[in-house]
Order: C-alpha cells, then sequence, then structure tokens
C-alpha cells in the first residue's frame, strides 16, 4: 500500500487568473516582494499495489485519463510508502511515466 | 409531427436540460426525451442535445466526471459514426473533454461568472447548425458562465481556421469582433466550433435560452432549428 500526492497545475505558457488575482491582493497587502504567483490543486489519494513500479503505473494512467488536462494542465506526482518515506516522484513533463527518484 | 428525435442527456447538475426539451419539443414541435446519464443507449434518438448546468458541480474541472458518465460512451460511438451532437455551455465542456472536440475551456479572464446577453457573428453556414443562417449574420443569445475561456495551442488553432471549424464569434451588435467584445478572454472571440466531420458543436452561449420571444428573445432558435431541419 501506498499513498501518492498529486499537484494540478495549469501550464506555465497558459494565463493563471486566479494567481493573479492573489497576487494583486498581496501587493495591495505590502507584500512587494513576493510575485509569479501561481495556483494549482493537490490530490491525494491511497494506492493498493503492493510494488512501486505498479503504483506509478496506476498512478500515470489515473493522471492521463481523469486527474489532469494534458491540453492545459501539468502535474507533479510524489508516491510514499507505508512509513511515510518518499520512494518515487515524477511528473507530467517527463512524459508522465519515468520514475525519477526511486530510493 | 416530423421525423427525428432528439434526446438530450441530464447529468447530476444540469440545469439547461428542460429547457432544451421546452425548445426541441413545444416550440420546435420535435419528438424529445430526456435521456438519463446513467442510460446505456440513445433509444434510437437522432441528434442528441448535452445540456447546460454544472454536471458534478464543476468538480475537478467543469465537464471532467461528466465525460465518464456511463451515456458517454454511447454519445462518443454515436458521434464518431456521424450522430448530431450539440454541446451548450457544460455541455461544450464536456464535448472537449471527451475529446470529440479539440481545446479547453479555462476560467474567465476576468474570474467572474458572467450571465449577459451576448451578439455571435456567424462564422460559417456549412455546419448542420448554421444552414439557417448568413455569413456573417449577428444573432443575439444569452451567455452564463464561469469557465468559457477557449484555449488551444497554436497548432489547433490553424487547424480549426483551416477547416472552417470557429462557427460563432463573440462580437458586437454591428458583427465587429472587437476585445471589449469578449466576455471571457476566448483565443479568437471564439464562442463556438464545429468538429472537422462537422457533426458535433460546442457552444459557450445557449440558444435555447432564447428560443421565442416569451424568454425575450428567439434569436437562438435558428441554430436548434437548423439541426432538426437537417435530420428530415
Amino acid at each position: 500500500m501506498y499513498k501518492a500526492r498529486i499537484e494540478v497545475t495549469l501550464k506555465k505558457k497558459i494565463l493563471d487568473p486566479q494567481g493573479k488575482a492573489i497576487e494583486s491582493s498581496l501587493r495591495n497587502l505590502g507584500f512587494l516582494k513576493l510575485g509569479g504567483v501561481r495556483t494549482g490543486k493537490n490530490i491525494d489519494m491511497s494506492v493498493n499495489e503492493s510494488n512501486i513500479d505498479a503504483a506509478i503505473a496506476l498512478v500515470t494512467s489515473a493522471c492521463a485519463k481523469l486527474l489532469a488536462n494534458p491540453v492545459t494542465e501539468d502535474y507533479e506526482c510524489e508516491i510514499f510508502d507505508e512509513a511515510g518515506k518518499q520512494v518515487a516522484q515524477f511528473s507530467s513533463a517527463q512524459g508522465g511515466a519515468s520514475k525519477v527518484a526511486a530510493k | 409531427m416530423t421525423t427525428g428525435k432528439v434526446g438530450v442527456v441530464v447529468f447530476p447538475g444540469s440545469n439547461c436540460d428542460m429547457d432544451a426539451y421546452n425548445a426541441f419539443g413545444s416550440v420546435l414541435n420535435r419528438r424529445v426525451e430526456l435521456l438519463w446519464h446513467k442510460e446505456t443507449s440513445l433509444d434510437g434518438v437522432d441528434l442528441v442535445v448535452l445540456p447546460g448546468g454544472f454536471s458534478y458541480g464543476d468538480y475537478l474541472r467543469s465537464g471532467a466526471i461528466a465525460r465518464f458518465s456511463p451515456i458517454m460512451n454511447e454519445v462518443v460511438s454515436f458521434a464518431r459514426k456521424g450522430g448530431l451532437v450539440i454541446g451548450i455551455c457544460n455541455g461544450f465542456q464536456v464535448l472537449v473533454e471527451a475529446g470529440l472536440l479539440p481545446g479547453a475551456l479555462l476560467r474567465n479572464s476576468n474570474l467572474k461568472f458572467v450571465c449577459k446577453q451576448v451578439y455571435l457573428r456567424t462564422e460559417t453556414t456549412s455546419t448542420p447548425f448554421t444552414s439557417g443562417l448568413k455569413k456573417g449574420e449577428v444573432i443575439k443569445v444569452p451567455i452564463a458562465h464561469g469557465d468559457g475561456n477557449y484555449y488551444a495551442d497554436d497548432n489547433t488553432i490553424k487547424g480549426l481556421q483551416d477547416n472552417d471549424q470557429i462557427v460563432f464569434k463573440y462580437a458586437t451588435a454591428a458583427g465587429e469582433i472587437t476585445a471589449e467584445s469578449n466576455p471571457n478572454g476566448s483565443m479568437l472571440n471564439i464562442a463556438g466550433i464545429v468538429s472537422r466531420e462537422r457533426n458535433v458543436i460546442g457552444m459557450m452561449p445557449h440558444p435555447e435560452r432564447a428560443a421565442e420571444k416569451l424568454l425575450g428573445s428567439d434569436g437562438g432558435l435558428v441554430v436548434l432549428k437548423s439541426a432538426v431541419e437537417s435530420l428530415n
């Protein structure tokens, strides 16, 4: 059993009006050194697989099919074991399928 | 009663299903039935309508969850076989999520939910949905959406232009395409597009809410009328 945390964000080239509105509010509050605000969403889930490669394949498939829209969104995913240790990390920028930090 | 049966899909959270039902049934005098999203058959309909609303509360992304409703398998194969499909507002969002139309609908650039009358300029009449219009003709219909900002990558936009797939653009009453007449930040003021095979249309504005004078305007009726007349 693993846990997965997926962070979905708008692609960099797409305007994030929500991020802009937050940035503007920060400026109004005097946070003039903060900028480039972008928003996104986290999706957490348990992954009922017994080996990490199967877990990665399953989460990648869920991202591609439902969790992120490939036209407008990127995703980054971390997978943790039962002890809470990160065992894999991958993103749509790497094609979504490669394990970059299996430890 | 004439030939052709219309099916209006009802998702949990659809709220323009009865408007569409009324426009096709009472105004255009066609056979029309509601199709619950859990159905696995289109019951022999000749025209499928995906209505406006907030299917599944717009959770995850607008249209993203409705796109996997059981009936959508049937809608996709119906469309692939050339069947006529109209997606209005949330229905347009469902169609892009389902891959039946290219691109995506982002949050309105001003972050506001925009509910008002707009003018649309007809960009092409060579679709079953706009055959009753003249090229350049302006119609007045309402919009009501928060995620209507049409986006596609450059290649897709070029494809839409090259293949005459842009159906309606937001315009002034005189038919000028201006930044001020764009209510949501859509690329090229795009309000509606048609599939390459010309049988699937998606549009953010609501023709069914402007289908009879009683509703304040019947400017949208021509879109629905053209579609059903093409079934004859």
